[in-house]
């Protein structure tokens, strides 16, 4: 409650007072989408042209992560599958997203029946490992990111309806909520311009962390050959392309191992300082 | 009730909530009757159901929550309209202030958008008149520098300004009856005077009718017209202002004024009312305010006394409202 001059807060107050995990998660995130945009500024070899001439090669200068048994370049590899995999954490989550938060929102504030059947879809939904639904619907669509999008679609809705259905309905016994209701706004107007701004912190720090899981979702049924089909670079494959070299070639499955890590404590981390941003405000 | 189109009448309104001993009645067969242009205080200690009643009338309690009774407004019964045709009503002929400015405004929209919001939901105005009436109604509030202010978000306003915000909001589409749930309770005594002044001008300025439901008899004083004192949920005494604070005729009235102090006077010890009032949902036989009452009998233990007109324009619930009413003239 510092400002009371009248002038919105400077910019560079508001940067100052953000937390430190935010701005760290935030330029790992910040260079995760550069690199995933403009993979090819980055990485110097091509990532799917062979070189014979060195398979297998350990990390040296001119190949800083090694080649795998093809005597591709694991560094431009990993660097190539930033595009993938981001595009895995977005778009998968995308959806479950704005569909669970509005879902949630509605049934939030309607309660009785509704917010029952809600719950018991909730239960019958989450009564499944997610990891052991996803690999069902992906097993019955058949491989690939596509239909792995449409599996999270179906599941992952449910977790931020809950979330938000939750904060709804703390929101909706507040006095503003109220104030809206005695103004004579329709109930719509009251939910979603009114109680759904004020309830959708749970939400948006939730779709930090659902990002990483998504990314490693994602590398996970590449790994099984479910997600992203090889040749594609996607670590969750250049994972598996190292399984057989384990012991021999440690760097193939290593560096793109890390590169999963290191994006998902972006996320992480972001999301942790955002919670934290966001409590603060109020 | 045929007769009566003007102003607002309310006509055995009850509230009901489930506790796990038993239903709790907030609202107990509550009757006003409030003129046009009437400024009307409702006083009770806390629990006593004023602020239900106020959320009864407009049909904010929620459920399980149960409120039963008649409200007529200009003719037409509150209880029983459609939500299409309440929507009008709320915000637009009655309009509501609430008791706590510092979580009755959205914290993430700019007051502008909260006060053109009800203006675009009430009047044809388009956006320039919209923008041009926040920035009027701001200034009617006395918020200095408005036209900066409008742009602002609540946390920037401290408390007695975002009770104006409220108040802006609230006579945005020029309502015909305000409901004022102890606005001047969260603030201080000299904000409190200006917000009733500037009340008391609204009302002049668009006529309109005002209930105001306070605890602080001294802003009763000030402005209102008539009066209700309410107690356990039910109305005991009623009266214009002058005569009941002349003469009280309840003892849990007189209990409640004498308990004001007086400045100018001798030091005394200050009086006060003995006891706590009761649970709702354990109410005493009989006068709820027995336990509690010097003048008690067992007429009353036994008995719960009917709110009964004893002198045109005053109703008491009190069998031995006479004696009261000599003690008081005697002290």
């Amino acid at each position: 409650m510092k400002v009371v001059t009248g002038q919105r807060p400077r910019m560079h107050r508001v940067l100052f007072d953000l937390p430190a995990t935010m701005i760290i998660g935030g330029i790992i995130l910040f260079a995760s989408f550069v690199l995933a945009f403009f993979p090819s500024l980055f990485a110097p070899y091509d990532p799917n042209a062979f070189d014979y001439g060195a398979l297998l090669h350990a990390p040296t200068l001119a190949h800083p992560f090694g080649t795998d048994n093809y005597g591709r370049d694991m560094l431009s590899r990993v660097i190539h599958a930033y595009t993938i995999d981001m595009q895995i954490a977005v778009f998968a989550t995308i959806v479950p997203v704005i569909v669970g938060t509005l879902i949630g929102a509605v049934v939030g504030y309607a309660g009785g029946l509704t917010e029952a059947f809600f719950g018991r879809v909730v239960d019958a939904i989450i009564t499944f490992p997610f990891l052991v639904l996803v690999i069902a619907i992906v097993s019955v669509l058949g491989p690939g990111l596509i239909n792995m999008y449409i599996a999270v679609g179906i599941i992952d809705w449910v977790f931020y309806g809950r979330l938000t259905a939750a904060e709804i309905k703390v929101q909706k016994r507040l006095d503003y909520a109220d104030a809206g209701r005695v103004m004579g706004y329709r109930p719509s107007r009251v939910v979603f311009r009114h109680l759904l701004p004020n309830a959708m912190t749970p939400a948006l720090v939730y779709w930090m962390t659902d990002m990483a899981l998504a990314i490693l979702l994602g590398s996970s049924l590449g790994y099984l050959g479910l997600g992203a089909q090889p040749p594609a670079a996607e670590w969750g494959v250049l994972i598996a392309d190292g399984k057989n070299f384990m012991t021999t070639a440690w760097w193939i499955s290593i560096f793109p191992g890390l590169a999963i890590v290191i994006t998902g404590l972006g996320f992480s981390l972001f999301g942790d300082g955002l919670a934290e941003f966001l409590r603060t405000r109020r | 009730m045929s007769a009566k189109t003007d102003g607002l009448h309310v006509r055995g309104l009850c509230a009901t909530f489930e506790t796990p001993r038993g239903p709790a009645r907030a609202v107990d067969g509550v009757d006003l009757d409030i003129a046009p242009g009437e400024v009307f205080g409702l006083v009770g200690e806390s629990g006593s159901g004023k602020s239900v009643t106020l959320r009864a009338l407009m049909r904010l309690v929620h459920p399980p929550g149960r409120v039963e009774g008649n409200v007529a407004w200009q003719g037409r019964d509150l209880m029983a309209m459609k939500p299409e045709e309440l929507r009008r009503m709320r915000g637009g002929e009655i309009a509501m202030i609430f008791q706590e400015p510092m979580t009755a405004l959205n914290p993430v929209l700019p007051v502008r958008v909260q006060i053109e919001e009800n203006l675009r939901a009430h009047t044809d105005m388009n956006r320039r008149e919209r923008r041009a009436r926040a920035l009027e109604l701001l200034d009617i509030v006395g918020i200095p520098a408005a036209a900066r202010r409008l742009d602002e978000y609540p946390h920037q306003f401290s408390g007695g300004m975002r009770q104006r915000v409220m108040i802006a909001i609230a006579l945005a589409s020029s309502p015909k009856l305000l409901l004022a749930d102890e606005p001047t309770t969260a603030l201080d005594v000299t904000i409190q005077d200006q917000i009733l002044k500037l009340l008391l001008d609204l009302r002049d300025e668009f006529s309109m009718s005002v209930v105001f439901v306070t605890h602080d008899l001294g802003v009763v004083a000030s402005l209102c017209d008539r009066m209700a004192v309410m107690y356990a949920g039910r109305i005991v005494e009623t009266g214009t202002v002058s005569e009941v604070f002349a003469t009280p005729h309840h003892p849990y009235t007189r209990g409640l004024l004498g308990s004001v102090p007086h400045g100018g006077a001798e030091r005394t010890m200050l009086a006060s009312i003995e006891g706590t009032p009761p649970g709702l949902a354990s109410l005493p036989a009989g006068c709820a305010f027995h336990p509690r009452c010097e003048f008690a009998t067992d007429e009353c233990r036994r008995e719960r006394p009917a709110l009964e007109p004893f002198a045109p324009g005053r109703s008491v619930a009190c069998f031995h409202h006479e004696r009261v009413a000599r003690a008081e003239e005697l002290a």
